[in-house]
């Protein structure tokens, strides 16, 4: 039934032999030997301060939003770390390898990599970095933020959110296994077919991309399915769409895109999985495949999957815009039917990634047309922007200076991508680094909207605000080195460079492509400062203490609890009046008015379960990879199994009691703003633990 | 808009903090199964697409061809079971709207096992034509087609598992919130794989007798 692969196979490690372990490599060693000193010290630690109960009990097994949020930023921030590394060897590669007597060392003619390993470099940097990094990211800030926005206690299936975490942590973990096992794929990042066939590709580097994707695919419909039920259904009384926060809006319109396009991807990923595993001709060059079906199929998720990464970030300027302009946000509801424009208009666009594959000219018309109408709703949104900044009390704090810089690159990737719909000029800029450096100003401004939202929501999450001054020159360096690298990256473009080139042709393009290591070394640079940010903030913590509104001037509904915020989110459930209802409870005086009376509040009960789903998942992803059919059969029953298990477990909630409550909430007040505690940092004073 | 007429309110009279305010597990958990129903009724729709590209005669590759494969008078009959199966189905929601534990019970185990007449028939002509040669690996056509047909097969075993859950559970626990709500969505799902039957006789085994 399964087609024959060429190569050894053992029905105990499949495919898996010693000769796939890379340790012949001096780069995979030098960066296996990173991984494993970072764990052992990490796990060193964890030991040393005790805290693998704590991590066991109030994370692992965590089914609160807030701490799932957490560790999908975590897993963001990892995978970013990650991504971005594989950029520095890209660049590293390209400015070695110009012209034909460049010096070649460690096996590659030329630069210091081999074509075959910079292939899978491209490969798992696109592919992290979208999928393992901007999307948990993403994902984590909704997680967090969506809740609060609406005043509920928790996402609508909290145990549904924890599986779609550890879902996702499963794929990021199967990328990063296959630097060490096996290799990566060497497709792109989308795949190019038939090069994903197994004729093409009879290694285990596209099974990985492929069931990684899966994973985190699954995940992230999951998540959506999640946040459209609750904010649909969980919204505190009052909280109707009219006065919905903007965030949650923009959270509301990416996830009618994940919902609706996401399965798109998972079908076309399964597809390719019958045609590598079973034989199938869907995508294959003979036999009646198709493989502008892959294309067409793939972009059908692939460009909607761009704006639902992009609307949660224009809902994050969205938010902090009018906080530091200390003004509403002008136009609303032009704002909401923008967001739901682009996810509506996302479904039709997809073809412009492929204008040069031979459509009628009448096709590539309509698409050329879909694609600049995105321009509409994107240009309502700068203008609501600019509008709610004219004759605001402007306050230049770092959120506000991140989300100011991320219209800055909207501009310039805006307007690029206007350029590239043209069809007819699409045909001159077609995989060249114009392209790459257009789409890098998109993602840019999504990471910008992240920095800034991530710096705005700290100390909402954490209790205590980012230190600013090591903030601020990480911001100023990270901003010069994108013009650094990405100016020349432009002009290279338009000098006609293509994408993925492991060997560089042309000279004279040389010093452009020198100027980018520069940029990238400002990138490095930067990061130290980040880090010091981190470590100065975490230090000072006692002295950047915030209180409910951190800001002074925010508006929305999850500044009206406390910092950190507990884990029951709010004590009594507000009773929502206006659309900005933390301004209008200011602005009346309210502000301060407390709950008269307490109600018993029901809980969700941590699990085990889908840490447990997480981990089956990857050992079935990495049984297919292989081919140990023991392993799918042992990790699907398993997985099988929990499912139903779950479903018979009858004692899945708690009730937390008035009085607890009332208790708790006063051990809070009592709480001295300056009181440096070091139970501050995951999440509140000891009352505020689970279970406490 | 809301937020001018909200300024209007009086603050001071207007109560800050709820009461008494809860979120009807119900019908939250049966919203969320209708969203997961919209994203596999995107998967059906990317495999019909799938189906429609690769459904050309020079897709087949010379091999069997869509009368060859697609015969509507057995499709006819696997409607007809699977029909009888949401029927059955339909009388268990009638019980359990009367609260009857052993009606639920009963109905249920009848739509169980006309699915499983259904899967018979199914996997007997899958059989057949795997046997005859047509099978998933000699063309493009023949690819889309299984995949489609073992798709919704799939969803037919993921529907008779559940029932075999829901039974037990119905028989142990009761006809508690949980095990209403998996009934309703189970009803949902039962359904939805009907109205996907629906549209593959159509495509498939109607369109197969004509072209």
């Amino acid at each position: 039934m399964f087609v024959h692969i060429d190569g050894p196979w053992s029905p105990l490690l499949g495919r898996l032999a010693l000769s796939e372990i890379p340790y012949n490599n001096p780069i995979l060693i030098g960066t296996f030997a990173f991984a494993a000193l970072l764990a052992v010290v990490l796990v060193g630690l964890v030991t040393y301060l005790g805290l693998w109960r704590t991590i066991w009990r109030d994370w692992l097994t965590s089914v609160d939003h807030k701490k799932i949020g957490i560790m999908y930023i975590l897993i963001g921030l990892v995978m970013l770390f990650r991504g971005f590394m594989d950029a520095v060897m890209m660049r590293a590669q390209q400015a070695m390898a110009v012209g034909p007597h460049s010096a070649g060392y460690l096996d590659s003619p030329h630069g210091y990599l081999t074509p075959y390993h910079f292939d899978q470099i491209y490969t798992a940097h696109g592919t992290i970095m979208i999928l393992f990094a901007a999307t948990p990211l993403l994902v984590g800030i909704m997680n967090i933020l969506v809740p609060l926005q609406i005043g509920a206690r928790d996402m609508a299936y909290p145990y549904l959110n924890a599986v779609s975490l550890w879902l996702t942590a499963a794929g990021a973990a199967l990328v990063m296994a296959s630097l060490f096992i096996g290799d990566f794929a060497h497709a792109g990042w989308f795949g190019i077919v038939p090069v994903m066939e197994l004729p093409y590709s009879p290694g285990v580097g596209v099974d990985y991309w492929m069931w990684a994707f899966q994973l985190s695919a699954v995940g992230t419909t999951l998540g959506g399915i999640n946040l459209l039920a609750t904010i649909v259904k969980m919204r505190a009384p009052g909280m109707t769409w009219g006065r919905l926060p903007i965030f949650t809006w923009a959270s509301l319109s990416a996830n009618l895109i994940s919902l609706s396009t996401f399965p798109v991807v998972t079908v076309a990923l399964a597809l390719l999985a019958l045609d590598r595993y079973f034989g199938t001709h869907f995508y294959t060059a003979g036999l009646g495949g198709n493989l502008m079906l892959y294309n067409d199929l793939f972009w059908i998720w692939g460009h909607p999957e761009v704006y639902f990464v992009i609307l949660p970030a224009f809902g994050m300027i969205s938010e902090i815009v009018p906080t530091f302009s200390e003004k509403p946000l002008f136009g609303y509801l032009g704002m909401v039917l923008a967001s739901l424009g682009i996810a509506g208009v996302s479904w039709g666009v997809w073809l412009h990634h492929f204008f040069t594959m031979a459509a009628s000219p009448a096709v590539n018309a309509f698409f050329s047309i879909t694609t600049m109408a995105v321009g509409i709703p994107t240009g309502v949104k700068v203008f609501n922007w600019a509008f709610t900044m004219f004759r605001g009390r402007l306050r230049f704090e770092l959120p506000m200076m991140w989300a100011s810089a991320a219209l800055f690159f909207l501009l310039v990737g805006g307007l690029t991508g206007m350029m590239n719909a043209f069809a007819t000029n699409d045909y001159m800029v077609h995989n060249s680094v114009f392209v790459v450096a257009h789409f890098h100003m998109m993602l840019l401004l999504i990471v910008y909207a992240i920095f800034g939202g991530v710096n705005y929501w700290f100390p909402k999450v954490f209790g205590f605000r980012l230190e600013q001054r090591f903030g601020k020159m990480f911001f100023w360096l990270f901003t010069a080195g994108t013009a650094v690298v990405f100016i020349p990256m432009f002009t290279l473009g338009f000098m006609g460079m293509t994408r993925r080139l492991a060997y560089v042709a042309f000279p004279q393009w040389g010093p452009l492509l020198d100027i980018e290591v520069v940029g990238i070394a400002i990138y490095v640079l930067s990061a130290v400062f980040l880090v010091a940010q981190l470590y100065v903030s975490f230090r000072d913590r006692a002295k950047n203490r915030a209180g409910l509104d951190a800001w002074e001037t925010s508006r929305s509904l999850e500044w009206m609890t406390h910092s950190p915020v507990p884990f029951y989110n709010f004590a009594v459930t507000p009773e929502v009046h206006a659309r900005d209802e933390r301004a209008w409870r200011v602005a009346r005086g309210v502000d301060t008015v407390r709950p008269e009376r307490y109600e018993d509040i029901h809980m969700p009960r941590n699990t085990a379960i889908p840490l447990w789903l997480g981990v089956l998942s990857f050992g079935l992803a990495f049984g297919l990879v292989w081919r140990m059919w023991w392993l799918v059969e042992v990790c699907a029953v398993a997985i099988i199994a929990l499912v139903v298990i779950r479903s018979f477990d009858h004692d899945t909630d708690y009730t937390i009691a008035a009085k607890e409550i009332e208790r708790m909430e006063r051990a809070i007040r009592d709480v001295p703003s300056g009181r440096p505690a070091a139970d501050d940092v995951i999440g509140g004073v000891p009352a505020f633990r689970q279970g406490v | 808009m809301s937020a001018t007429t909200s300024g209007t309110l009086d603050a001071k009279k207007s109560p800050m903090w709820s009461s008494g305010h809860g979120h009807d597990v119900i019908s939250t958990k049966t919203l969320g199964f209708w969203l997961y129903l919209l994203g596999d009724a995107m998967m059906f729709t990317a495999l019909f697409a799938a189906y429609a590209v690769l459904g050309h005669a020079f897709n087949a590759a010379g091999g069997p061809w869509i009368r060859t494969v697609a015969h509507a008078g057995v499709a006819f009959r696997e409607t007809a079971w699977l029909f009888a199966s949401v029927l059955a189905y339909g009388f268990a929601m009638m019980a359990l709207k009367k609260g009857n534990r052993g009606g639920v019970l009963l109905w249920i185990t009848a739509a169980l096992l006309i699915a499983l007449g259904f899967l018979a028939v199914d996997g007997h002509e899958v059989m057949a034509l795997f046997r005859m040669g047509a099978v998933p690996e000699r063309s493009g056509f023949l690819s889309a087609f299984f995949t489609l047909v073992l798709y919704h097969g799939l969803h037919v075993v993921v529907g008779i598992a559940w029932m075999l859950v829901m039974l037990v559970q119905v028989a142990s626990a009761g006809l508690t919130e949980k095990v209403v709500y998996r009934l309703l969505n189970l009803r949902l799902f039962w359904h939805f794989q009907a109205v996907m039957w629906v549209f593959m006789f159509t495509f498939l085994y109607l369109r197969g007798a004509i072209v």
